[in-house]
């Protein structure tokens, strides 16, 4: 068993970007992440691994520094919460778009705009459906613990790096700032600048000896081209939605109606399962892990096997909810509780809710 | 077993330290815990609660509305907090600044001079290991060695002198607690 410790989130997922054998780490502090931050710099990884950990002068200059160190085979994340991640999108289209391999953490708060520093999980849409401009997607992982704030990081850099692609680890307020037990993983080594050499044939750190030139870049201004890559692009993605999608069943054998959460939404929605259930109400969890690709095939099982509706619990005003209905398409009651701006929904009130919109409604 | 906590008081009254040893020790003895504070732009001197959780079992939510335990250090906290004790549930306060004492018949309510003591034993600071010692009394969730080496956790290293006070300060509390 690995080393036993209570942490807080953000610091779980800081020391798990140590051990995980990151290269590099670039940031700029905001509430409720900072703590990320401040614990590199207090365990200075650079004695202990050699990783970089730079204070950037912003999260725009954040983002493109990951272009550059990820652009050369290094692992290196950066992280943030809402604002700074807007910031950050311009960045990640780029990213995306010369499928360069890096891990971006967003510790959401509610939006929009500076929004408050409370806990939310109102970027949804934002993870995956964009953000930044073209026709990219980002696996993104939903952490609803803090030992998943450090089991994840490994795991982003390893989609990242296997699909050469931007990964998100999307959290919120709540798993940042609160401590939990958590076993942390062994530490992993740094690949020598050969072995990135030898491992990655695109990373831009030197020409072969007699071999093409490496060129990371997202610009091609012929269309034909560019559109060739897109493809390229999509194939990846249509990989990526085959093999990659991750969710887990809470109590839902017997189930006769869902709740649909991730993050700290699904752990109050554990609590509000346990409620129902002491009334005789028939309810799973289904716990989304990957926002994307989404769980659209379990949702349509379930859908199949006549469930008799859905509850998305989101603190957002619905997000999730429209993928849910794109895999109900229509055959069973879909809908939407969780409240806003920063307000964490009690589990009483989802169960309230889960009476109200799907048994009666 | 699962233990439902909220502990309130002011900032810089040890609050959330307080959460944070109990936490340290149920890991300690193999148990299941969260720690979720409040946690906003208000600082020393301003409202401090802290939601803590020791189960047997994997948690569900580190938030809650209602608690098998409530820790109360302040009159704010009183009157927010004495509503969410579970019937049958606990209610631990200190009398210190308390003006408008607790009033429910369907929930044990129990008293800790906590402010009182730790200032006759000379160290203002330890308080909250007073008031802990008392709550251990009357729910002994985790055993007095784990807690000591719960401390020994969360403590760095060049504090780990003041350990000894910490547990009379922590026995104090267990032989004071009134009901």
């Amino acid at each position: 068993m690995g080393e036993l410790k209570l942490m807080k989130g953000n610091e779980a997922l800081a020391e798990a970007a140590i051990r995980a054998g990151a290269d590099g780490y670039f940031g700029y502090p905001i509430t409720p992440q900072s703590e990320v931050i401040e614990y590199l710099m207090a365990e200075k990884p650079y004695e202990r691994t050699g990783m970089v950990v730079l204070q950037a002068e912003s999260e725009v200059a954040s983002i493109n520094m990951l272009y550059g160190g990820g652009g050369t085979g290094k692992k290196v994340m950066t992280s943030s919460s809402s604002p700074g991640i807007s910031l950050m999108q311009e960045g990640i289209s780029y990213l995306a778009g010369a499928e360069i391999p890096c891990v971006v953490a967003n510790v959401v708060r509610g939006g929009p705009g500076l929004g408050d520093i409370q806990p939310a999980q109102s970027d949804y849409f934002q993870s995956v459906k964009g953000g930044g401009h073209g026709d990219y997607r980002l696996p993104t992982l939903a952490p609803s613990s803090v030992q998943e704030m450090s089991d994840f990081v490994p795991i982003a850099f390893d989609l990242a790096f296997k699909y050469r692609t931007p990964v998100l680890i999307v959290s919120d307020g709540l798993i940042g700032q609160m401590m939990e037990k958590v076993e942390l993983f062994d530490q992993m080594p740094r690949l020598t600048d050969e072995e990135v050499f030898e491992k990655y044939p695109w990373a831009t750190n030197g020409k072969p000896k007699g071999g093409e030139r490496r060129i990371i870049t997202s610009l091609d201004l012929d269309p034909h081209k560019l559109e060739k890559h897109n493809h390229k692009l999509q194939a990846k993605y249509k990989e990526i939605t085959d093999n990659e999608v991750r969710y887990e069943l809470i109590d839902a054998d017997d189930a006769e109606y869902l709740f649909v959460a991730y993050g700290s939404s699904a752990r109050i929605a554990q609590k509000s399962l346990k409620l129902a259930r002491e009334k005789g109400i028939k309810v799973g969890l289904l716990r989304i892990i990957t926002l994307w690709p989404f769980a659209s095939e379990i949702i349509n099982e379930f859908t199949e096997k006549g469930i008799k509706g859905f509850l998305s619990v989101e603190m957002s005003a619905g997000q999730m909810v429209e993928d849910i209905k794109l895999a109900v398409n229509g055959r069973t009651k879909v809908e939407h509780f969780g409240r806003l701006g920063g307000v964490i929904h009690s589990p009483e009130e989802v169960v309230e809710a889960l009476e109200q919109k799907i048994i009666g409604g | 077993m699962t233990e439902e906590i909220i502990i309130a008081g002011f900032g810089g009254q040890g609050v959330l330290s307080m959460g944070k040893i109990l936490a340290y020790s149920g890991i300690m003895q193999d148990q299941e815990v969260s720690w979720m504070p409040s946690y906003g732009p208000e600082m020393r001197g301003g409202t401090a609660n802290v939601t803590v959780i020791v189960s047997d079992e994997r948690i569900s939510s580190p938030t809650l509305t209602f608690y098998d335990t409530a820790i109360i250090l302040n009159q704010q906290s009183m009157d927010k907090f004495e509503e969410t004790v579970k019937p049958g549930g606990v209610l631990l306060y200190d009398p210190n600044g308390i003006s408008k004492h607790p009033s429910r018949t369907d929930i044990t309510i129990y008293k800790i001079e906590g402010a009182k003591i730790a200032a006759d034993m000379g160290n203002t600071k330890i308080f909250n290991m007073v008031v802990l010692g008392a709550y251990l009394k009357v729910k002994p969730i985790v055993k007095l060695e784990n807690v000591i080496k719960g401390l020994k956790k969360s403590l760095p290293e060049r504090y780990h002198k003041l350990i000894p006070l910490n547990e009379d300060a922590i026995t104090m509390g267990m032989k004071n607690v009134i009901n």
